[in-house]
């Protein structure tokens, strides 16, 4: 293959030059378990620069492939198999992160962990964290909380931001919502406000389904009894942009007909949070 | 030349009294301003009356048809119309092209069949005695470019590798200094061309020299013409400007000459705030205005920029997608000593859209650093995010080639100011050319052989990236080397038929001259080269033979996604063409530069071309400038900038343009937290630090 020319003028270069996140080489069975017990290799899905999304400024978003819940309204559907997304060496992901540094200091900005459930990966997870910190880097975890028993201590040490979606107030809402129990996410709330772990919560406002009035109002009076560590309460509209997805996946979509929410339902919810205290915005 | 005018007392001394030097006149004179735009002023209701009548008697009929009102009779000319005005009101800042807003006027040096065209579709008909000179006795641009052009040029252009070029219309890209008229009042610019052209009396004949001697006395006829365009509207502007209104509108006035007398694609007035609030401050410190005043004065001024007209053809219409006329105004930057040049006049610009409402004209062009003041920032990102209305450029990039006083012509192209001019280029299909290269010169669409001696690709198996890349650079050579030869034929010609008198009488007699070459479709042949090269793309043909479509199978990385792999095919193209350019011979010992900037023209380009390997449909639109393939960029708005940000400026000296859509509700939840984020992605994105 012919080398393209070298440019010998001085130029003026936005990146460091490594290339994009390279997928892991080959590897034995049993270097590639070490590998993952270590946390040096995990299982990518995508990453994006994000603004006002998750977290403050511009974030490299990482989506980390694998989720033990099935959210109806998931937009992310990609991401629920660990084994479908890219073999990715931490070394090559920090690469990313080093790249963007004066990305985060210009935008006030940093690194979110999202996925899938980034907590699926606590290995993984910790050590991307741990090495992000090192730099210097804000950082965030987008987290369910239903695998908060995975996050050491040690991890959240290194966790600047939790974006914690808590999906429903009501338990029987939230199995039906997601598949799983809503108790760990309550748990994993209550440890994060005892720890100090500053919180961003989220609620995904779904006509139908997440709507009814008592399941806001228990969330809200969930979160508003965790304290100073919860900054902001985030009412995200449930949009149909994930569609496609379920449909190319060829998995069963159940919200098809939902329209997103009126303004004068999402008023009411915001209202709920509001009533109780809680700094509340429009996602 | 010395001189000391009373107009300039209480003004800081230096050289620019001796000779022209608007930027030492600024330098010495302007006051930074790092306070936020507490201070600023809304409308008057003068204001909002006139600009309620623009609306109700002139613009709102223009939306209905298209053209208001066209002049059959006066060909246009810097003094050839008496004076008009919107309205009474209309006293602050005055002058129109013509006697009526909106009322266009004949332009035909350029070209009479464009007028001509231009008038039918407006449902007018030209007066029979102007028809006869232009096409019996005065010979035109248009008509000479065709005398000379080449067999080749003829074939390029009919089979739209090479598009819009400026061989029927005004060339534009030309920024009079316009300041000059204000700083130094008509007659001592007179006496200064006078002395310049004079100083060559004793030379021997050339043709260099005559010609210096012949386009020194159009400058100074031209500037004559000023000086009564001033007495038509009842001044005398032959001395400096002794007020802030004066200063203001005698600057319009150089203006508005060059828009009366050519209509080229970009008409742009460069880079005023600091110059007129030297003025205005003076004014301010003396009592005799308010900023009720100031602001006035800037809004009466940008209401007259919102209503520059041209005669224009409907096709014309469609390359540039719209009606656009680019009376660029750059600001704020930092000077060469460090200081920000944001003035309070840069917030009273950016105030004008809020006073009278959004619009795309004049193109406010902000010089971005992250080192401006906080407060500009701020206000800049409100006003982006309210109005949508500004456009953003690197400060760093422009000051580092062209100097501090540099201004925008049309949308990214930089050159100092009354000291550089460009002769615009339009640009060369590099997408298409991709697709020659493969069909060894025969056009995908229609089957002809356009290029002869080249071979087209053999066989069935899928595409080799260094026989496609050979190939490439094979087929630029001829498209680079045809663009070019008509590009020089083209300001040849215009310099000679259509010579921009007034405009290069607002210039320095010894001036920098660049050629613009400009290259559509960057992002389509970075994704097909990076196609060809990491996927497997197997050609389709017609019956013919002619390859006509791609299959390609497998994954490839995209330019846009700050993926190096593909980027760097990106820059590579870049550079390869400016190479191509560089080793060309140049009318007038122009300076080579290229742009990557269709952001007008991407729908008219793509409905020529055809289908590629990295997808890219038959027929479809471009991505405009410089921006990834729609759709193909994955990673975020701030990945696809530093994408961009990997062409090597030093490629693209006339410019590189990102084009991007954001809703405030994508930068943030609340009025500040947007602020601060398009404040942030403005500075990473420009001057991204690792």
């Amino acid at each position: 293959m012919t080398e393209l020319p070298i440019l010998d003028v001085p130029r003026l270069r936005a990146t460091s030059g490594t290339a994009g996140i390279a997928s892991a080489g080959e590897m034995t069975h049993s270097e590639h378990l070490a590998a993952v017990r270590a946390g040096d290799l995990g299982s990518v899905h995508s990453w994006e620069l994000v603004t006002a999304v998750d977290g403050p400024g511009t974030r490299l978003t990482v989506f980390l492939a694998g989720c033990p819940l099935r959210c109806l309204y998931c937009h992310n559907p990609d991401t629920y198999f660990t084994n479908k997304g890219e073999p990715v060496l931490l070394d090559d992901l920090i690469k990313r992160v080093r790249r963007y540094r004066g990305v985060f200091r210009a935008t006030g900005g940093g690194l979110t962990l999202s996925g899938g459930e980034p907590l699926f990966q606590p290995a993984f997870a910790g050590r991307v964290l741990r090495a992000a910190k090192e730099m210097g880097v804000h950082t965030a975890l987008d987290t369910s909380g239903f695998l908060g028993r995975n996050a050491s201590d040690e991890l959240l040490d290194d966790v600047d931001l939790v974006l914690l979606d808590i999906k429903s107030g009501d338990p029987a809402t939230y199995t039906r919502t997601t598949g799983r129990e809503l108790q760990p996410t309550l748990d994993f709330s209550r440890r994060l406000a005892e720890r100090g772990n500053r919180m961003w919560i989220r609620f995904v406002l779904v006509p139908g389904l997440t709507d009814d009035e008592a399941n806001v109002a228990a969330i809200a009076e969930h979160v508003a009894t965790l304290g100073p560590a919860v900054e902001r309460v985030e009412v995200l509209p449930f949009h149909q942009m994930g569609r496609d997805k379920w449909e190319s996946l060829g998995l069963p979509y159940e919200l098809e007909d939902t329209e997103p929410p009126s303004n004068e339902l999402i008023a009411r919810v915001m209202g709920q949070f509001e009533a109780l205290g809680l700094p509340t915005f429009r996602g | 030349m010395t001189a000391d005018y009373p107009e300039w007392a209480g003004f800081a001394q230096g050289p620019w009294q001796q000779a022209i030097d608007v930027r030492d006149f600024v330098q010495r004179n302007y006051t930074p301003y790092d306070g936020d735009a507490a201070f600023l002023a809304g409308p008057t209701q003068k204001t909002l009356d006139v600009w309620q009548r623009l609306e109700d008697n002139y613009l709102s009929v223009e939306r209905r048809n298209r053209v208001f009102a066209v002049d059959t009779e006066i060909p246009a000319d810097i003094d050839a119309f008496p004076a008009g005005y919107i309205c009474k009101d209309d006293d602050v800042i005055v002058g129109l092209q013509t006697d009526v807003p909106l009322k266009r006027a004949m332009m035909p040096f350029g070209g009479w069949r464009m007028v001509e065209t231009a008038l039918r579709e407006a449902g007018a008909k030209p007066d029979e005695h102007v028809k006869e000179i232009f096409t019996k006795y005065r010979k035109t641009h248009n008509e000479a470019v065709f005398d000379i052009y080449t067999p080749r040029i003829r074939a390029a252009r009919s089979s739209h590798i090479i598009t819009g070029l400026p061989d029927a219309y005004g060339r534009g890209r030309i920024i009079g200094d316009y300041r000059r008229v204000a700083l130094y009042g008509v007659d001592f610019l007179i006496e200064e061309k006078k002395q310049a052209k004079d100083a060559v009396a004793d030379q021997p004949f050339t043709e260099h020299w005559a010609r210096y001697r012949e386009e020194h006395s159009e400058q100074i006829k031209a500037l004559q013409k000023l000086k009564k365009l001033g007495e038509i509207y009842g001044f005398d502007i032959s001395r400096p400007a002794a007020t802030a209104k004066e200063a203001v509108q005698w600057t319009y006035f150089g203006y508005l000459a060059s828009i009366k007398s050519q209509d080229g694609a970009a008409m742009s007035i460069g880079r005023l705030s600091a110059f007129l609030d030297v003025y205005f401050e003076r004014d301010l410190a003396a009592g005799t205005i308010t900023e009720t005043d100031a602001q006035e004065m800037i809004d009466a001024l940008v209401i007259k920029l919102r209503i520059v007209r041209f005669l224009r053809t409907i096709d014309y219409d469609q390359i540039f997608s719209g009606d656009p006329y680019w009376a660029t105004w750059s600001d704020a930057g930092l000077g060469e000593d460090g200081r920000s040049q944001v003035t309070k006049t840069s917030f009273r610009l950016l105030q004008t859209l809020r006073n009278l409402g959004p619009a795309p004209e004049p193109n406010i062009t902000v010089f971005w650093d992250p080192a401006l003041p906080q407060g500009y920032k701020d206000f800049c990102a409100a006003i982006s995010i309210e109005t949508s209305s500004l456009q953003y450029e690197a400060d760093d990039r422009i000051r580092s080639y062209w100097g501090d006083d540099a201004a925008i012509a049309c949308c990214v192209s930089p050159m100092r100011v009354g000291k550089q001019m460009q002769f615009f280029g339009a640009r060369m299909n590099a997408a298409k050319t991709l697709l020659y290269a493969i069909n060894g010169g025969r056009d995908e669409m229609s089957g002809k052989q356009i290029v002869e001696g080249f071979e087209a690709v053999q066989g069935d198996g899928p595409l080799d990236f260094d026989d496609v890349w050979q190939r490439y650079e094979q087929m630029l050579d001829w498209v680079v080397a045809t663009y070019v030869e008509a590009l020089n034929i083209i300001h040849y010609c215009h310099d000679k038929y259509a010579y921009e008198s007034i405009e290069m009488a607002l210039h320095d007699s010894e001036i920098l001259r660049t050629l613009g070459c400009g290259i559509a479709g960057l992002s389509i042949v970075a994704d097909s080269l990076s196609a060809i090269r990491y996927a497997t793309v197997t050609p389709v043909r017609d019956e013919t033979g002619l390859i006509i479509d791609y299959i390609t199978e497998g994954e490839f990385p995209r330019y846009g996604n700050d993926d190096d792999r593909a980027d760097e095919i990106a820059a590579v193209v870049v550079h390869t063409v400016m190479e191509k350019i560089r080793a060309q011979h140049l009318y007038r010992d122009a300076i080579p530069t290229q742009s990557v900037l269709t952001i007008t023209s991407n729908v008219v380009y793509g409905r020529a071309t055809g289908s590629f390997p990295s997808g890219h449909r038959a027929g479809t639109p471009f991505a405009p400038g410089a921006n990834p393939e729609n759709g193909a960029d994955s990673h975020g708005m701030l990945a696809s900038m530093l994408s961009v940000g990997k062409l090597d400026y030093h490629d693209a000296l006339d410019g590189i343009s990102l084009t991007n859509t954001i809703t405030p509700a994508g930068l943030g939840r609340t009025k500040d937290e947007q602020v601060g984020n398009l404040v942030g992605l403005l500075d990473a994105g420009f001057v991204p630090e690792n």
